[in-house]
């Protein structure tokens, strides 16, 4: 099933509905009325939503604040932008802000043509098993732990004991450390690879199966190559799916994987491996005293940026893909 | 009609099945690695013999697993947490779902929005913390299952799985009936829900079965941790730490560090089975929500 035609199903069936079910002229009461078992079923999600989803957002005032365990988010004294300000004067705020930068450039640029080349070498295979084999297996690491991926990295990739360090040592002499601080970032990206590559081309292969097989026999027939095909064929039909998706990803600029980063982390590679999420939970969590608030403030200064870059790529998603997440 | 192939198509298909096959051998080996490694003798994997399948087949390290009350602990805990997750996950997004899917339902768009906002602008781990901590969950198991119980992503999927299976008619005709609105969902659409219900119990049961750190932030007290904490801290160390993998004297403890390697080989091989063995049944649902929601 492709993208187009689910909205298109969805459009269809929903015009349907409303022309079958009259708007009646019934006041909102009313309507509010009849439907109370539907708001009693909505009270579990939102009773959590707001506990867990909206009572964090309610204490990020803490960025704002001296918190005082004792005192609690609201006694807890005024202290305007000093902990934003500190972390702005920091003599990490760069290192932390570029290796943040750095490794998620690196990563959507590594990363993000990849599946689509995956999804048309897939696309262009006549033997149907071959190519459920391939999905099968490349799919099924996306389903392991992060806990799982840092452990094989650890094993497998070992300077003493690791399986790929041993023709490295019997070429060169040397084993290399893929986690130190030069590798840190290649080790970083290319096991993402590893993990996501085969999920990720899931969309665009669904994109590609939407492509009129009948173009495909009218180019066979005019002689055109199989790569003139993809290149003429079914490059441009999935370009607004890619479109959209770089623009949605280039909006969580900043989300670099912080379970994994942590993971990876060591103090040979702190560097290049400090990102604002594990700065952040450094200062709150793995320090002398536990600063809270200058904690929130930099988690707040990331989820700011976030948010602006999200919605930014939405506008222009729905600007440049006539699409958008919302 | 038969058509001739152009000559470069023959060249492409070499290069094509090249790349794919090699790629996919790039997945697997590490797979298969760790797992011969975890069925390898001690020696053998001191002694680098080990490169694709086992040497000198033995299963002491799984054996070793069993007989560590920690490990065992930890993959109670596990399941535990597994279970619970996915059935409280899955009844949170089934209600949300359901209920935001009905265009009878006023204040529907604001109350998906509701659910929508917290994906964009999340409070973070230190407001969060403090939100556990004032509940008094801290170091209790709930603390580990509850804060990330519900996806929007998942509401989105359910929600738009609903518009596009339970058709008006049949509310109507249902209502016509003499159902109400519970009624309805219970009877008549819940069991309609049967693959987006699977879908929402393996997505939040790998969820939970993969992580590690709502317990790793959340609680001090061994008995509550999940494996995959209990493996991190396993990698984290280089050297054997005797409380980990039970007590026993010191010959037993020389033969235990040689023991200690393998030992990560299979608990990594432990903590990856189960979502492996779910994955394909969710995938195949997934793939479809996942596009759907996507383009929501």
């Amino acid at each position: 099933m492709t993208t187009t035609s689910v909205r298109a199903a969805e459009t269809t069936s929903k015009t349907r509905r409303s022309t079958k079910t009259k708007p009646r002229k019934t006041s909102l009461l009313r309507r509010m009325r009849r439907a109370w078992q539907l708001y009693v079923l909505l009270i579990p999600p939102v009773v959590f939503s707001l506990i867990f989803l909206y009572w964090p957002m309610y204490g990020l005032q803490l960025a704002f604040k001296n918190y005082n365990i004792v005192e609690g988010i609201n006694g807890s004294p005024w202290v305007g932008m000093q902990y934003v300000s500190q972390f702005f004067h920091s003599h990490l705020f760069w290192p932390v802000i570029k290796n943040t930068l750095v490794l998620n450039i690196y990563a959507l640029i590594a990363l993000f043509p990849l599946p689509i080349i995956l999804a048309l070498l897939l696309n262009s295979l006549r033997n149907q098993r071959f190519k459920k084999a391939v999905q099968l297996i490349t799919y099924a690491p996306y389903f392991i732990s992060t806990v799982v991926l840092v452990g094989i990295i650890l094993m497998l990739f070992s300077p003493t004991t690791g399986v790929v360090n041993r023709p490295i040592t019997a070429l060169t002499g040397n084993p290399v450390d893929f986690l130190s601080e030069g590798l840190f970032r290649h080790t970083y990206v290319w096991s993402g690879a590893w993990q996501t590559l085969g999920y990720s081309a899931i969309i665009f292969l669904a994109a590609l199966a939407s492509v009129d097989p009948q173009l495909h026999e009218a180019a066979r027939v005019d002689g055109a190559s199989i790569i003139s095909r993809i290149w003429h064929i079914d490059l441009p039909s999935i370009l607004p799916v890619t479109v959209t998706l770089l623009i949605l990803n280039m909006g969580q600029m900043l989300s670099v994987g912080f379970e994994k980063v942590l993971l990876m982390q060591n103090p040979n590679n702190l560097s290049v491996s400090q990102v604002l999420d594990t700065y952040s939970f450094q200062i709150a969590f793995q320090s002398q005293i536990p600063q809270y608030s200058y904690a929130t403030a930099i988690a707040l200064f990331k989820a700011v940026i976030s948010l602006i870059l999200i919605l930014l790529a939405n506008w222009l998603a729905r600007r440049v893909a006539k699409q958008g997440l919302f | 009609m038969r058509i001739r192939e152009p000559k470069g198509d023959r060249a492409y298909y070499i290069v094509n099945y090249s790349v794919l096959i090699l790629f996919t051998l790039m997945v697997l080996y590490p797979l298969i690695y760790v797992f011969s490694a975890s069925f390898s003798s001690a020696s053998a994997i001191a002694n680098n013999e080990v490169v694709l399948w086992p040497v000198g087949f033995t299963a002491d390290a799984y054996k070793t697993i069993i007989q560590s009350p920690n490990l065992v602990i930890g993959f109670g805990n596990s399941v535990l947490y597994t279970v619970a997750g996915a059935v409280i996950g899955t009844a949170l997004t089934l209600l949300a779902g359901y209920a935001s899917s009905r265009d009878d339902l006023p204040f529907r768009r604001l109350i998906t929005f509701f659910f929508l906002i917290p994906a964009l602008f999340a409070g973070g781990i230190v407001p969060t913390y403090i939100v556990v901590q004032q509940l008094g969950l801290l170091d209790t198991r709930w603390a580990i299952i509850l804060p990330g119980a519900m996806s929007v992503f998942n509401v989105i999927i359910t929600r738009t799985f609903y518009q596009m299976n339970v058709p008006n008619e049949m509310l109507e005709a249902a209502k016509v009936d003499g159902a109400n609105d519970f009624r309805f969902f219970f009877r008549i659409a819940l069991p309609l829900s049967k693959p987006i219900i699977a879908v929402n119990l393996l997505f939040y049961g790998i969820t939970q079965w993969n992580g590690w750190f709502n317990a790793f932030l959340y609680t001090t007290d061994p008995g509550l941790q999940p494996l995959q904490l209990v493996l991190r801290e396993l990698l984290s160390q280089s050297a054997i730490n005797p409380s980990m993998i039970g007590s026993g004297d010191v010959a037993e403890l020389l033969r235990r560090k040689e023991l200690f390697d393998k030992l990560k080989y299979a608990m990594i091989v432990v903590a990856m089975i189960p979502p492996l063995v779910a994955y394909p049944f969710v995938q195949k649902h997934f793939v479809k929500g996942a596009l759907i929601g996507s383009v929501k």
